[in-house]
């Protein structure tokens, strides 16, 4: 066959490294027209239809205020957004001028390009100040803001009223209580997990590790410094990975599960416990639990205390491609006013990232009160470094918590390599 | 990407099985394309490119481009970063191939890969040829109800299969468990019995290949040879070992690189079965593990150095196929 030609083409190939592979040009673009249509990507949501219709009252006020404007609005599913998104990096001309993003991902995009830097506008918009610190750090990078929150998520502990009553059991207050009450509910349950857990379920499994003083990394930005190994992050894995037993969550069946699959569980009636977040509260809702259960924030170590949890949500930025800057950092902050969020929040049950917002939430509906309690007793977010994606979707920290579980290593060897996989991240992308 | 290599195997061969059962001679010069060019290359001159070039522009386009993009790649620092312009491009020489075979994962994955590649293809052809004699013995309805089935599991788009194959085995409401009183064990909880699950799908779908392809060869074999084979008494297992496996060496062979080829290449089975690579990535294997480093990480330029690994790997089987071919093609 043509085995010879071919095999000097691609060496040939390799020798010229004078041309590199293609990279797409994403400087900021200079334009800024004051008319035209504004492209707008947003997640599309179980249950899409309420958010669809705040976001079109927006977008027809904002049309009236500005002439000339159209706002063209898409929503993308979340299980695609990943591709999306490189592509809309790759390719500027189909991309769009506005988008919501996991805030995970806020320090990854900001590595890759993608993101415009709009700090001077977010400090001069009036209702900013009254954004969550927590909410606002995950717009920034490198003391510079991506973006605005758009909502923020929080999880707490889930748990069927009907099977404590009928145990004679009393909501657990520290972390030591938890596992004994899960144990208790299956021995006395089989046909029920005690408290699902899920050995890919990261964001569940974390607020186990800050509970007991331990960190994912230490450091600032440029210099993070991997802390899963501590002693502290330690005895969190610890007391996360065992619940991975026959007498709460068997490993053969729990070891694979993620953060949904431990909600399905929940709200198909299989488990006694779950931590679930404030957005998980219509899956629970369409379940068959409906009516039999109640949401307490997680107990942390001492008896009384709340264990920390994650604070995910999403944001909206601005693309740096975009040739309408002025226009779409505007409808960027009409889509993350209070007004706005206040009435996601009564269509969707969107948590508000401004305080007095949230306040106002919870106390018109009681479901908010252990998530806001969660909120104000203090949260953790992941290191805001670019390197966060990759390690995120290398899989590290559901690796180890899998090896833990199946017993391929103990929790030393475990976190050790976890650390070693997680600084290497750091170094290589800051 | 292996769903048209088969047929154009079996094509192949099936020229192949036609010429074993005739006398020698005949219809060979037109088949191999060296020897006319051996002798008739100066009055040929243009003609055979022309004839090529559709075929040749195609290839180019299609192999020879992606190929040298894969290999430019591996030099190159490239993620996400490089590629929206977020960052500069930068040359890194054999940087990703070191970071690569310093991983120990890497050996690991590359291990399990080839031992799980090899168990499928010794199975593959055990079941294949096993049901090809078979195939030989029985009458013309059961024969025909055996060919549709097998060309059934051929015709099942490999995620569908696996789907079907992860739900018969399901802990909560596969019939497997049921019927084996297993209650609620989980296939895909261990590692070995995870890849052998995934063994079970890609045999079941890769065996009909062999099957009919195989068949096709022992239906060449001349009668009298195996007349004279049971008039000697010879058991089955006797006329396989001694007279049909010899005869159909060439077919053997062929359907053996072809298997090595697309069994070391299995994607989509342990990608559907196993969940992306099995608890804590331990169903992992290369081309699964390439995808994730790739596009789950965005680490494109580590990506195309582990693809270039393969694509060397995997020349080098071709290679050895191509040397027994031609080998072979002067012995017949």
């Amino acid at each position: 066959m043509k085995l010879a030609p071919r095999l000097a083409v691609l060496l040939a190939a390799v020798v010229v490294t004078a041309c590199a592979p293609q990279t797409s040009d994403n400087s900021s673009s200079d334009k800024d027209d004051q008319s035209g249509t504004l492209r707008v990507w947003l997640f599309q949501e179980v249950g899409n239809k309420p958010k669809e219709k705040v976001v079109d009252s927006v977008v027809a006020a904002f049309e009236k205020a500005h002439k000339d404007t159209k706002v063209d609005v898409e929503y993308i599913p979340v299980e695609t957004r990943a591709q999306r998104v490189k592509a809309a990096f790759n390719d500027p001309k189909s991309a769009p001028d506005l988008m919501e993003f996991g805030n995970t991902d806020t320090a990854g995009y900001v590595k890759d390009g993608g993101l415009l830097d709009v700090t001077k506008e977010f400090g001069a918009w009036s209702e900013s100040k009254d954004t969550d610190p927590t909410a606002k750090q995950s717009v920034t990078v490198d003391g510079k803001i991506y973006g605005t929150p758009f909502y923020v998520g929080v999880r707490a502990l889930y748990y069927r009223t009907d099977v404590f009553k009928a145990l004679g059991l009393d909501v657990p207050k520290n972390m030591a209580e938890l596992a004994a009450t899960a144990r208790t509910i299956r021995a006395a349950r089989p046909d029920l997990y005690g408290l699902v857990v899920g050995g890919a379920y990261m964001y569940g499994a974390m607020p186990f590790v800050w509970a007991n003083g331990g960190e994912l990394a230490t450091g600032k930005s440029g210099s993070y410094a991997s802390a899963i190994d501590s002693a502290a992050a330690q005895k969190g894995i610890k007391a996360y990975t065992s619940l991975f037993t026959d007498d709460n969550c068997p490993a053969a069946k729990c070891a694979s599960m993620g953060g949904n699959d431990t909600i399905t569980a929940f709200a198909a009636g299989k488990a006694g416990m779950a931590i679930g977040g404030d957005f998980s509260h219509t899956a629970v809702e369409a379940g068959k639990v409906k009516g039999e259960y109640a949401v307490v924030p997680l107990p942390g170590v001492k008896s009384g205390s709340i264990a920390p949890a994650f604070a995910g949500g999403n944001n909206i930025g601005v693309l740096k491609s975009t040739s309408h800057r002025t226009l779409a950092v505007d409808l960027m902050e009409q889509l993350a006013s209070k007004k706005t969020q206040a009435s996601l929040f009564d269509a969707m049950g969107f948590l508000p990232t401004f305080a007095d917002v949230r306040q106002q939430a919870a106390a018109k509906e009681p479901y908010v009160k252990p998530f806001a309690q969660t909120l104000a007793a203090g949260t953790k977010f992941v290191p805001a470094s670019p390197a966060w994606s990759q390690i995120d979707s290398s899989l590290v920290l559901p690796t180890m918590f899998q090896e833990i579980i199946s017993g391929k290593k103990d929790v030393a060897a475990a976190s050790k390599d976890a650390a070693k996989k997680m600084d290497q991240a750091f170094g290589s992308a800051g | 990407m292996t769903a048209p290599a088969r047929p154009e195997g079996a094509g192949r061969l099936g020229v192949r099985a036609d010429r074993g059962s005739r006398p020698r001679g005949g219809s060979r010069t037109s088949n191999t394309a060296p020897r006319p060019h051996r002798y008739r290359s100066s009055r040929q001159g243009k003609a055979p490119w022309l004839y090529l070039a559709p075929a040749l522009v195609v290839l180019g386009g299609l192999l020879v481009y992606p190929i040298y993009q894969l290999g430019l790649i591996s030099f190159f620092q490239y993620t996400q970063a490089q590629v929206s312009g977020g960052e500069p491009t930068t040359f890194k020489g054999f940087g990703n191939y070191t970071d690569l075979f310093s991983d120990s994962q890497f050996w690991q994955v590359l291990v399990a890969t080839v031992v799980f590649a090899a168990a499928c293809v010794v199975s593959t052809l055990a079941v294949g040829c096993a049901l090809a004699v078979l195939l030989t013995h029985i009458r013309a309805v059961p024969r025909l109800a055996l060919m549709l089935a097998a060309l059934g599991a051929w015709a099942t788009p490999a995620i569908t299969g696996s789907t079907v194959w992860l739900f018969l085995f399901d802990p909560d409401f596969g019939p497997v468990n049921r019927v084996l009183g297993l209650g609620d064990h989980s296939w895909t909880y261990g590692r070995y019995s995870a890849f052998f699950l995934v063994l079970l799908e890609v045999v079941w779908c890769s065996f009909p290949f062999v099957m009919v392809t195989v068949y096709a060869g022992i239906r060449a074999v001349p009668g009298e040879v195996l007349e004279a084979a049971a008039l000697d008494g010879a058991s089955q297992w006797r006329v396989w070992r001694s007279v049909l496996a010899p005869m159909l060496r060439p077919i053997l062979t062929v359907v053996t690189i072809q298997s090595v080829i697309w069994d070391f290449k299995v994607f989509t089975q342990i990608y559907v079965m196993t969940n992306g690579g099995g608890i804590a990535g331990q169903n992992l294997v290369l081309n699964v593990y390439a995808y994730q480093q790739a596009f789950g990480s965005s680490q494109y330029g580590l990506g195309s150095a582990i693809g270039v690994v393969m694509l060397l790997i995997l020349l080098a089987v071709t290679l050895v196929y191509l040397r027994l071919l031609r080998r072979q093609g002067e012995e017949l």
